[in-house]
């Protein structure tokens, strides 16, 4: 759906999305990263478990909602990409520990 | 809509509105909070015509500061009549549940599965046991099935708490509700049974003459037959207009909310409980004011902290709302339910835990209201009588 610009020469962030490697660039935020990264990111929402994927992008929505590094209910939209980050796409409800 | 207002109606109306019967309405119910409302749900289930009348959405509602608990444990001390009553309500409620249910599509999300008051330390633990057997002694109260737990008992139950819990006392037949769509079942359910609800009309004057009693409104008077206080605190300034005498204290309280996380806690606690959807609610404070503006920060923080020591989970879960409310609460803290001597068919109903005793208002209150005589045998001891003074002189008639 989304292709990254050729001529974006940002260096490359590897990152994990549910444990498998994602390249990212620097400078991009988690939401983006998914959006671009051509897998399917949908989380389900708390209470309906309805599909959504990030709208936004700028920290209002909250539909970016996703596990980043062992926490729960983060938008994705708001957090740069780190190298090595781990992201888990969240089903549902934040789970206890997350 | 109503025909009822002198100001709004048509000729046709009135007309029908005169052919049909002397009043507007058979009851007139001053306040649409929960209180209110279960008690206008249950005229109106019994048939009778009936008219809601409400302030506005910048009113002081204690129907949104509720806990939404369906309590029992450690209630009544001192009043054992109030344990027998709220042990009635608690027995009905899923009665009621299922009555709301059934005509208005929405499910309340009624549990009632048991709950636990949780105690830090060893000091709490040995002040609920010293509760737990005065309720336990008090004659003439009903049986609450209340028992003290230790830590490793409870754990079995609620398998998340931490090292400081040092027990708690549990109560088989606590439970909780979703009290927000509870209310609003019982407002679906005003327009199924042809109750007109009236926003805006705070009651300024209540005379009888004729035999009806005459409300005003600044949108216009209206007449009716009977009439129920139902308006929380106000009712301390209503209810001398009619006879009658509704002593209030001031009480706030605070809740916080945090995000939907997964079910963890199958029993609702007295400051802690997770709804249907997720949320988990902090509460129960209880401070001596009535000021809802304003948030204390240092009262929240004491409710957080409170709540991450009996489940330290929670201490990594985001706030997400939080808020004061004024609570209604009788003098003495139980309800006061009466008919008025000097002014007969005039009602007043005023009681704190207007979720757990919803049932009895809809069910019991309402049957009452419609037969014109309260029961002395089911609420003859929450008369106004016992405050003594000016309550004596309206003691409805028991």
């Amino acid at each position: 759906m989304f292709k990254r610009s050729e001529q974006d020469k940002r260096p490359p962030v590897q990152i994990f999305v549910d444990g498998v490697a994602v390249a990212a660039r620097q400078g991009d935020t988690v939401s983006a990263a998914l959006l671009a990264s051509g897998r399917d990111v949908r989380r389900s929402t708390a209470v309906s478990g309805a599909p959504r994927l990030p709208y936004c992008m700028m920290g209002v929505c909250f539909d970016c909602l996703v596990t980043i590094d062992g926490v729960g209910n983060r938008q994705g939209c708001l957090v740069p990409v780190a190298e090595g980050m781990q992201i888990e796409i969240q089903k549902g409800k934040r789970e206890i520990g997350k | 809509m109503s025909k009822a207002f002198s100001s709004e109606v048509d000729a046709g109306s009135r007309e029908e509105n005169a052919s049909k019967r002397k009043s507007d309405y058979d009851v007139a119910v001053v306040g649409g909070g929960l209180l209110g409302s279960a008690i206008a749900w249950g005229l109106g289930r019994l048939g009778k015509t009936v008219a809601v009348l409400d302030e506005g959405d910048i009113t002081k509602r204690a129907s949104r500061a509720n806990f939404a608990l369906v309590w029992v444990q450690s209630k009544g001390l001192g009043m054992p009549a109030y344990t027998v009553w709220t042990v009635r309500a608690s027995g009905a409620w899923g009665r009621l549940a299922a009555e709301l249910k059934q005509q208005t599509g929405l499910d309340v999300s009624l549990q009632q599965n048991g709950g636990f008051h949780l105690t830090l330390g060893e000091d709490e633990f040995g002040q609920r046991t010293e509760l737990v057997k005065r309720m336990h002694n008090q004659v003439g109260a009903a049986d609450y099935k209340m028992e003290m737990m230790p830590a490793s008992e409870v754990k079995k139950a609620l398998p998340l708490i931490g090292p400081e819990v040092s027990g708690g006392s549990y109560c088989p037949l606590d439970g909780h509700v979703n009290s927000l769509r509870t209310f609003r079942a019982f407002h679906t359910g005003f327009k199924a049974f042809g109750i007109d609800y009236f926003p805006e009309r705070p009651v300024s004057a209540i005379t009888k003459s004729g035999g009806e009693f005459r409300l005003a409104t600044p949108k216009g008077e209206l007449r009716a037959a009977k009439v129920v206080l139902a308006a929380g605190n106000a009712n301390q300034t209503l209810a001398p207009m009619v006879g009658l005498y509704a002593p209030m204290g001031p009480t706030r309280g605070q809740i916080v909310v945090t995000e939907r996380t997964v079910p963890f806690l199958p029993h609702p606690l007295t400051t802690i409980r997770q709804t249907d959807e997720g949320t988990v609610m902090i509460g129960d404070s209880k401070e001596d004011e009535l000021d809802d503006r304003a948030l204390k920060h240092s009262i929240s923080a004491v409710m957080a902290d409170r709540a991450q020591r009996t489940f330290p989970h929670l201490a990594r879960l985001n706030v997400v709302r939080s808020w004061a409310g004024i609570r209604v609460m009788p003098r003495d803290g139980f309800p006061i339910y009466d008919q008025s001597e000097t002014h007969p068919g005039a009602f007043v109903a005023c009681c704190h835990s207007g979720v757990t005793l919803a049932s009895n208002h809809a069910f019991e209150i309402a049957r009452m209201v419609a037969q014109g005589a309260l029961e002395p045998e089911l609420v003859g001891a929450f008369s106004a009588s016992r405050f003594g003074g000016a309550g004596a002189a309206n003691n409805g008639g028991y």
